[in-house]
């Protein structure tokens, strides 16, 4: 068995590590402050090859593995996690429906706009009565006269709003299945009549990460905008989660290192009693402690993502790996906070953002309750169905 | 027109660089290295010459079998191929020896232009291109921080410290450029992935014509018989402001005629 990544993978990590660090890095304080989508990073993003990175070159990508996918992203978000969440979103819920599912005139028509970062695309799945129970959609489209009417509102929808988002793929009902309403997903451009955005929410963290709430009025798609198979939605958002979720779990391995690598930095300067901090053992402790638990996050994002490169089943190792990944990180955070006493809380210094950012990624792409009902699931030869493991619905 | 570019892999200017205290060579061993960054502008103008006069790059390397990650980055930012130099015989090689090796190898090539960086940041000891330049025997034309090609000529501008100088030359010719020269591009990710298909050329040192005996540490013209650490500097003067520091501090560059 050999842990080191190839050359090609060494190197891209190699660039995107330079590029966090020249780049994307020193304008995250101001971009978290003013609540500002960072356009001009995502265009340089996209001159890198950064959008396109896991898809091959007939659609415009770059042609390289999920595997360098999840370095770059790692990187990244080391350096700021609204622009990581920002790529994550537009790689593997934007790009890959349409990539997986899309027909070669959808694909043709999109892909090479998204690859290359011109254009995001968005995905719209979760609604206010449909959260970790997405299979609850309550969004509807009807076939008439060759189009789908749809009507319904999706929130916490990342990257539809921003000046150069150009759709969204939403979840709806679109007729009845076997015991549980049928599920499809639809592509809908920005600008069609009957869909709108919200504003902007205010969140806790992710400040330059466009987030907003989607309704759809009697909104009017063509009939050819139906992305795969009518009624195949659910199965397909199960698969574009699956490798969505190791990107999170990517992500927060970023942040979780950004939290150590300041730790590491101030505990060295800082001096009390005479010494620096960091020849306390209760500091070492919490050092070692982050860099094992972030090491082992690492690894389990990195067998996940090994998984999706050898086209076999993540689930039940995406699901571990974004749960690791997404506590570590969040315990990094506030251990990194600790290490900095004071200073850690004034917005004066990264870890404050750190603390502030790294929580969602407990709760985006499924929860890490809904991550373990997963892993239960698989433990009890149930596949990772969740509706499966809870049961029927109880009456309300 | 096509380019040769020489690129160095060097231990990271960021870390702190060791001497084998027997040897007197660095130690390369468990280190981390890269591009020399002098180098990254090397490529970068290489690049900017063949994309304007729609040629292209070798590049041009010697160094242990790691090295070759320093000429993948400059495949990956754009260079076409590249001839890279790597024979355990030439371990301890001096800088002499370094510019015949990687003199034979630019003269398999087409090349017209040699683009260098001025010195090394390991090494230091900028005498590699000009050696190159002399066995090659094509006027080196040094410290550029401009550079422009024309009909059979190279143009470049260097600062220096009594003014500007421009500097013209016929081709084919040898160049150095300085840091600020250009902004060196990061290698896309296209390119990484297409560095992994572009042709590096690995001659020996026979194919190269060179004799095994007159390289290496035992084939080092130059021998370095003992390492001192630099003397620490002297404290500075602290001006302290009360009110007449602006007046002292002029007073001290009116001294050393400096202003
Ligand atoms: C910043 C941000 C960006 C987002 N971007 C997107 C996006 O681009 N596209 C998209 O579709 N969605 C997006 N989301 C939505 C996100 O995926 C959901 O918020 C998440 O799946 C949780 O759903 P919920 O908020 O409805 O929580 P709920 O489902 O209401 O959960 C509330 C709590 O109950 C727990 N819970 C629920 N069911 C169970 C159970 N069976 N057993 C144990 N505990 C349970 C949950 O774990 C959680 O702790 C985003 C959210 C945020 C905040
Ligand atoms: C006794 C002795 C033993 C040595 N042993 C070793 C050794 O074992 N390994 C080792 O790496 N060095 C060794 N060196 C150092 C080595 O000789 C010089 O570093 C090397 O020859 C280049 O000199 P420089 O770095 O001063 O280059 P400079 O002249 O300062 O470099 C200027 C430019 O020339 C080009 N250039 C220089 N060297 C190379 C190269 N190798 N490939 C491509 N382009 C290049 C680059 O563009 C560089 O920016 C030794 C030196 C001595 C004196």
């Amino acid at each position: 068995m050999d842990f080191e990544l190839s050359p090609e993978q060494a190197a891209i990590r190699a660039t995107c590590r330079t590029f966090a660090d020249e780049v994307v890095a020193p304008q995250a304080a101001r971009a978290d402050a003013e609540a500002a989508f960072p356009y001009a990073v995502v265009g340089q993003m996209g001159q890198l090859g950064l959008f396109g990175l896991p898809y091959p070159a007939s659609v415009g990508g770059v042609g390289a593995d999920f595997i360098s996918y999840l370095c770059a992203l790692e990187e990244v978000s080391r350096g700021d996690a609204a622009v990581g969440i920002t790529l994550e979103a537009a790689v593997s819920l934007g790009i890959a429906p349409i990539y997986h599912y899309g027909t070669p005139a959808q694909q043709e028509r999109w892909l090479p706009d998204l690859c290359a970062g011109r254009r995001l695309w968005a995905f719209g799945l979760t609604e206010p009565e449909a959260g970790s129970d997405a299979g609850g959609t309550r969004t509807r489209a009807q076939r008439q006269d060759g189009h789908w009417l749809i009507n319904g509102t999706k929130c916490y929808i990342t990257n539809a709003g921003t000046e150069i988002s150009a759709g969204v793929t939403i979840t709806a009902v679109t007729g009845a299945g076997a015991g549980r309403p049928a599920i499809s997903a639809l592509l809908v451009e920005r600008g069609t009549p009957g869909y709108e955005q919200g504003p902007p929410y205010r969140k806790l963290g992710w400040h330059a990460s466009d987030t907003r709430e989607l309704r759809f009025a009697d909104c009017r798609v063509p009939e050819a905008n139906l992305l795969g198979r009518d009624g195949g939605g659910f199965s397909q958002f199960l698969r574009v989660l699956e490798a969505g979720r190791v990107a999170i779990a990517a992500l927060s391995v970023g942040v979780a290192q950004a939290c150590l690598d300041a730790s590491l930095r101030h505990a060295q300067q800082r001096r009390q009693f005479g010494r620096p901090i960091s020849r306390f053992q209760a500091i070492q402790f919490k050092l070692a402690d982050m860099a094992t638990q972030i090491e082992l996050s690492r690894l389990m994002t990195w067998r996940a993502g090994a998984l999706i490169d050898a086209g076999r089943p993540a689930g039940r190792f995406a699901a571990m790996a974004k749960l690791h990944a997404a506590e570590t990180a969040t315990a990094c955070a506030n251990q990194a906070v600790q290490i900095h006493g004071g200073s850690g809380f004034l917005e004066d210094l990264p870890v404050a953002r750190y603390y502030r950012d790294v929580k969602i990624n407990e709760i985006g792409e499924g929860t890490s309750e809904v991550q373990r009902l997963v892993i239960a699931s698989h433990l009890l030869g149930l596949g990772g169905s969740v509706s499966a493991l809870i049961g029927p619905e109880e009456p309300g | 027109m096509h380019v040769a570019v020489c690129v160095k892999q060097v231990p990271d200017p960021s870390g702190v660089g060791r001497l084998d205290p027997a040897t007197h060579c660095l130690v390369r061993e468990g280190v981390e290295v890269v591009m020399d960054p002098g180098d990254e502008y090397g490529v970068e103008a290489a690049l900017q010459v063949a994309e304007a006069t729609g040629g292209d790059v070798t590049v041009v390397s010697m160094g242990p079998a790691k090295a070759l990650e320093a000429v993948r980055k400059a495949l990956a930012m754009g260079a076409a191929r590249a001839v890279f130099i790597s024979d355990d015989r030439l371990r301890g090689s001096d800088a002499l020896t370094t510019a015949r090796v990687l003199a034979a190898a630019i003269a398999r090539t087409e090349a017209d232009l040699v683009i260098a960086g001025t010195e090394s940041t390991d090494g230091y000891t900028g005498t590699v291109p000009v050696a190159i330049a002399e066995l090659l025997d094509r006027p080196a034309l040094t410290f550029a921080k401009h550079l422009e090609v024309g009909d059979g000529t190279v143009r470049i501008h260097r600062q220096t410290e009594v003014g500007h100088d421009v500097v013209e030359g016929p081709l084919p010719a040898v160049v150095t450029v300085t840091g600020g020269i250009n902004e060196p591009r990061y290698p896309s990710l296209k390119g990484i992935m297409a560095a992994r298909g572009k042709p590096v050329e690995q001659p020996t040192l026979e194919e190269l014509g060179i004799d095994p005996s007159t390289v290496g540490l035992a084939g080092a013209a130059q021998r370095v018989v003992a390492v001192e650490p630099a003397a620490q500097r002297a404290a500075g003067q602290v001006v302290v402001d009360d009110g007449t520091a602006a007046a002292r501090l002029v007073a001290f560059l009116d001294d050393l005629k400096v202003i």
